[in-house]
């Protein structure tokens, strides 16, 4: 394959220093009013008003910088952060434009706390209460809460909210067991686990995903619940999803759709109609939020009726002319967070979701399983790459999973070494694959509807300029990045707990500098 | 125009600007957020892939599972003025604490937050990334890194984590950590504990039903001080005992001054203490770890986050290095590391393994996107106040609940139970006004825009009608002259 003229690129280098090498001793950042005259005459000095026992001994050793010391620290470091400057494909995430006038609108919301009095948040529950009502129309659910913290958080609200559900039935110490597939994501397993569950994993076929007799195997009487993504992280759907869903209904299980790869398949099907009892969107990849490097995120979680009175509460719920904050559901199962959730960015969602109508959602989903399949075949065309399950020909959804495998056996390059040379181009490394890896070097990559064929195109073209360099420069690839913040990290301290360091103090310590 | 650099084939426009495909595309309303949404490309994506519509790309999807009627949502507002306007217009039915004086706590706390913090968590780099690898998001790494190790000078420990999702959700995971490290099953909580805390907590250690479920015990508080009764804690320490939670400031804002007596009883017990600590009492108050602590946890949002509605939580949980402990965290651990380059530095994750990226059902509890962007925003936050920062603000803080303390102390019916030795927040018993905290928080709203502090009546009957308040830098003798004298009013 011809490779097209790929940027000259080179990320900036500050060289900064670690800001706890940083300052003068005396310099401030930020200072405070004083007490007023009145207050110190009337109450005395503050540090007389502390426990003796409990006073402070030694100040803490902080860094002591000027206010614009600070931001051109932190604005350095931005620099050194390549964020979705350029081109992000980081599949299982759905990259997406965050839109600025969200970000701009969301500061309304920064000086509203959470326990005002109902009169005083109307505006803001109308918001959370419009979006529920258009996640119900997606997924033909029937009450959706945003308390969860991220999509693991709303797999494991579901797996309380199971608890509560099987609880309320007085099935829950018979029924102990989560069923899941290796595919699933990592979460859904771990999260049944830290829920009280056992665990139960089926493994795939040769058709990419677990089998119907391996399922009605592992289904009994102690089945809770399936926990289960579809399409799943390889882009197959499993086209017997409803007869798995007959099957765990019959056993008695209650079945949750992990919806993470939902931007194939919006608009085109609903969980419900599907069979499911209920599903999570994450707000911060289908819907448009901003990552924010890994949070503040929503698993937004909704469900059927017969499951809602099990919802962490405060739920928002409208009578027609007022909003309020229903708390009062005494078969809850509890609170899995804090307050109602991350509310700005339930705002930033609806904004996406009104921004797009039902014709922008549509659209983009016709957009990103295009793009994939385009990049599907363009990527086929590279030397050491290979289609996960490459027996099975069906058109992907909106991601696949490829294998290095080749790559690697021929030339020593693997998964990791394309990542780390990636950057090189001024392109976010990929994802690989979370674990276990089902393919041998995985990697997954996920257009969306954001990026162009020029952008497409480019990161193909940077693939296979690296596999050419893999095949014939292989050292170049190993020692990547060449052209970033900093060179290739060593991974050698970070297992060994007498290297190790996760603060300052502690590497000053074991390292005496 | 020789300076224009060549651009690749694929990145030419697919056709001269005179061609009428063109042309009939610039009369077209693609929406603003999709490059491909116009009919060439899409025709020369189709035919690359070599299918004769997209349609046919969804053959995976059987027939039957496709959607049973077309999507009704609201109007599409694709045009950022409309769309805007429809927001601004929604938003506005809200009231604000900018626009009230608010006396609300109880685990979202109003306090200033400097405008670099602002710019610095509105920056793209930061805002939007998703992992990329240590050397394309080395910043946000190193950035990372700064909170965490700069969060360890003030609670004087050597291991912090990533921020988890909240207060809560950092005592459930330390609660759970102690659960394994002693197989012990139980553990015992103050009776005056935040409700929403505490709901969290029961959450993460399960109904009994469950085979690890580990039971909650109350430890009643001594009724002079606020604090824990040490006589009670003594009769419910036992081989049980996984871990004894507390924390210092409390949920009623009191600074608990036998920590080290409920430490030592703790360990002597063979349990875990696990102490809980707003980051911002630091600067005056002794961290918990000098008195026995062995997990330390508590909120990061005072650390420079808006409260946000409640969408500004985190919660932080540091530990000694010790393997013991570090082996049993749940969260992600970044720690400094070289580079091929000498004497570069660099920064990723430690002890990855261990999660449950790692190990699925097998790892420590669960972890995955959590509040990272705000461990920016403490980051920079912290940085900024430095040593005399923290205890100029915490000094502040507490000369204000001082103040506010004595003042509301001098209102006739009024009664301040625990309010010797606090720090931010204080219980104002109004038992003897004869008025409920409902009525009077409804008439300092409507009357003097004031948010009243929040009713414990329903979580705590045994405080009858009581409130809990909150006081910050952001309260100066002003502000809390004006609450007294609303307070006085709406009591005559």
């Amino acid at each position: 394959m011809s490779v097209g003229k790929l940027r000259d690129y080179h990320a900036p280098v500050w060289d900064e220093s670690v800001v706890m090498q940083l300052g003068y001793p005396g310099r401030r950042g930020q200072i405070f009013p004083q007490p007023e005259p009145e207050v110190v005459a009337a109450i005395g000095r503050a540090r007389d008003l502390v426990p003796e026992a409990m006073r402070r001994a030694s100040p803490p050793a902080l860094p002591e910088l000027t206010e614009p010391e600070v931001q051109r620290h932190y604005l350095k470091l931005s620099q050194q952060t390549l964020g979705m400057i350029n081109i992000s494909l980081f599949g299982t995430c759905t990259m997406k434009y965050n839109a600025r006038v969200s970000e701009d609108i969301a500061r309304r919301l920064h000086d509203v706390h959470p326990l005002q009095h109902e009169d005083t948040l109307q505006g803001i529950l109308g918001i959370v209460h419009g979006f529920d009502l258009i996640l119900r129309e997606l997924s033909g659910m029937d009450q959706f809460v945003f308390q969860p913290g991220g999509g693991a958080d709303a797999a494991y609200t579901h797996c309380v909210v199971t608890r509560a559900y099987h609880k309320s039935r007085g099935e829950l110490a018979q029924r102990n067991e989560i069923v899941t597939s290796i595919q699933a994501h990592p979460c859904n397993a771990a999260t049944a686990a830290a829920a009280g569950f056992k665990v139960v994993t089926l493994m795939l076929e040769d058709n990419g995903y677990p089998s119907i007799d391996a399922l009605k195997a592992a289904v009994s009487n102690r089945t809770a619940a399936l926990l289960i993504n579809n399409p799943d992280d390889m882009g197959l759907y499993n086209p017997d999803i409803k007869d798995w869903i007959r099957i765990v209904h019959e056993a008695g299980g209650v079945a949750f759709y992990d919806h993470a790869n939902f931007n194939g398949v919006m608009g085109k099907l609903r969980a419900r109609e599907l069979g499911f009892d209920a599903c999570m969107y994450m707000l911060h990849k289908s819907f448009g939020a901003p990552k924010g490097g890994g949070g503040p995120a929503v698993g937004a979680y909704g469900c059927t009726a017969a499951l809602a009175p099990f919802l962490p509460g405060p739920v928002v719920a409208f009578d027609g002319e007022r909003y309020r904050l229903d708390a009062d559901r005494p078969h809850s199962a509890g609170k899995v967070r804090e307050f109602w959730g991350n509310i700005p960015q339930v705002l930033k969602a609806y904004a996406w979701a009104r921004a797009m109508g039902a014709e922008g959602i549509n659209e983009a989903s016709d957009l990103s399983v295009l793009a994939n399949n385009y990049m599907d075949k363009r990527l086929a065309g590279i030397s050491g790459l290979e289609r996960s399950h490459p027996g099975i020909g069906v058109r992907r959804m909106e991601m696949t999973r490829w294998s290095l495998g080749k790559l690697k056996a021929d030339t020593g390059i693997g998964t990791v070494e394309v990542a780390n040379r990636m950057a090189d181009f001024g392109i976010d490394p990929f994802w690989m694959s979370h674990e276990p890896w089902v393919v041998p070097e995985p990697f997954t990559p996920e257009a969306g509807e954001m990026y162009s064929k020029e952008d497409l195109d480019t990161w193909v073209d940077v693939i296979a300029q690296i596999s050419k360099e893999a095949y014939e420069t292989p050292d170049l690839v190993r020692t990547a990045p060449h052209n970033q913040a900093i060179r290739q990290i060593k991974g050698d301290v970070l297992d060994d707990p007498k290297r190790w360091a996760m603060t300052w103090r502690a590497y000053q310590r074991k390292h005496g500098r | 125009m020789s300076k224009v650099p060549k651009r690749s084939a694929a990145q030419k426009p697919p056709a001269k600007s005179s061609d009428p495909a063109v042309i009939a595309n610039r009369e077209t309303r693609a929406h603003p957020w999709m490059a491909n949404a116009l009919d060439p490309i899409k025709r020369a994506m189709l035919a690359e892939i070599g299918a004769g519509s997209i349609e046919e790309l969804f053959e995976q999807i059987p027939a039957g599972h496709r959607i049973a009627r077309p999507l009704a949502l609201p109007r599409q507002l694709a045009s950022e003025w409309e769309l805007r306007r429809h927001l601004v217009d929604t938003l506005a039915r809200n009231q604000t604490c900018e626009d009230h004086l608010s006396f609300l706590g109880a685990g979202c706390w109003q306090h200033h937050v400097p405008a670099v913090v602002d710019e610095i968590v509105g920056r793209t780099e930061f805002l939007t990334p998703v992992w990329g690898s240590p050397q394309s998001d080395h910043g946000r790494n190193q950035a990372w890194f700064e909170f965490n190790s700069q969060l360890g000078e003030l609670l004087e420990m050597d291991v912090v984590q990533l921020p988890v999702y909240s207060w809560g959700c950092a005592v459930g995971h330390a609660i759970r950590m102690a659960s394994r490290i002693t197989g012990r099953h139980q553990v015992l909580v103050p009776r005056l504990l935040d409700p929403e805390r505490r709901s969290v907590i029961r959450t993460y250690c399960e109904p009994s039903e469950m085979a690890s479920h580990i039971e909650v015990v109350d430890v009643a508080f001594d009724p002079t001080t606020g604090g824990i009764d040490l006589k009670e804690l003594g009769a419910k320490l036992s081989n049980l005992t996984a871990a004894v939670y507390f924390e210092s400031p409390s949920f009623v804002g009191l600074i608990e001054a036998q920590g080290a007596t409920i430490a030592k009883m703790a360990t002597k017990a063979g349990a875990e203490v696990v102490v809980g600590a707003d980051p911002l009492s630091l600067g005056v108050l002794k961290p918990p770890a000098s008195y026995g602590a062995d997990i330390v946890v508590g909120p990061t949002q005072p650390l420079g986050v808006h409260m946000n509605a409640g969408g500004g939580i985190g919660g932080y949980i540091a530990v000694r290095d010790d393997e013991k402990y570090v082996r049993q965290m749940n969260g992600f651990l970044v720690s400094i590391t070289g580079t091929l380059k000498p004497g570069q530095f660099g920064f990723s994750l430690a002890s990855s393994h261990q999660t449950s990226y790692g190990m699925r059902e097998k790892g420590r509890d669960w972890t995955g996107n959590s509040v990272y962007l705000w461990a920016i925003a403490g980051a920079v936050y912290m940085s900024l106040l430095g040593p005399a920062g923290f205890r100029e603000l915490g000094e502040l803080i507490v000369s204000r609940n001082a103040y506010a303390v004595q003042r509301l102390g001098q209102i006739k019916g009024l009664r301040l139970p625990f309010a010797s030795g606090i720090f931010k927040e204080f219980v104002v018993d109004f038992g003897a006004t004869g008025k409920s905290v409902t009525a009077i928080n409804e008439a300092l709203r409507r009357k003097h825009r004031i948010f009243g502090g929040f009713d414990l009546s329903r979580d705590f009957p045994e405080l009858g009608q009581s409130a809990l308040y909150c006081v910050t830098e952001i309260h100066g003798k002003g502000e809390i002259d004006r609450l007294v004298d609303a307070l006085v009013e709406v009591l005559s």
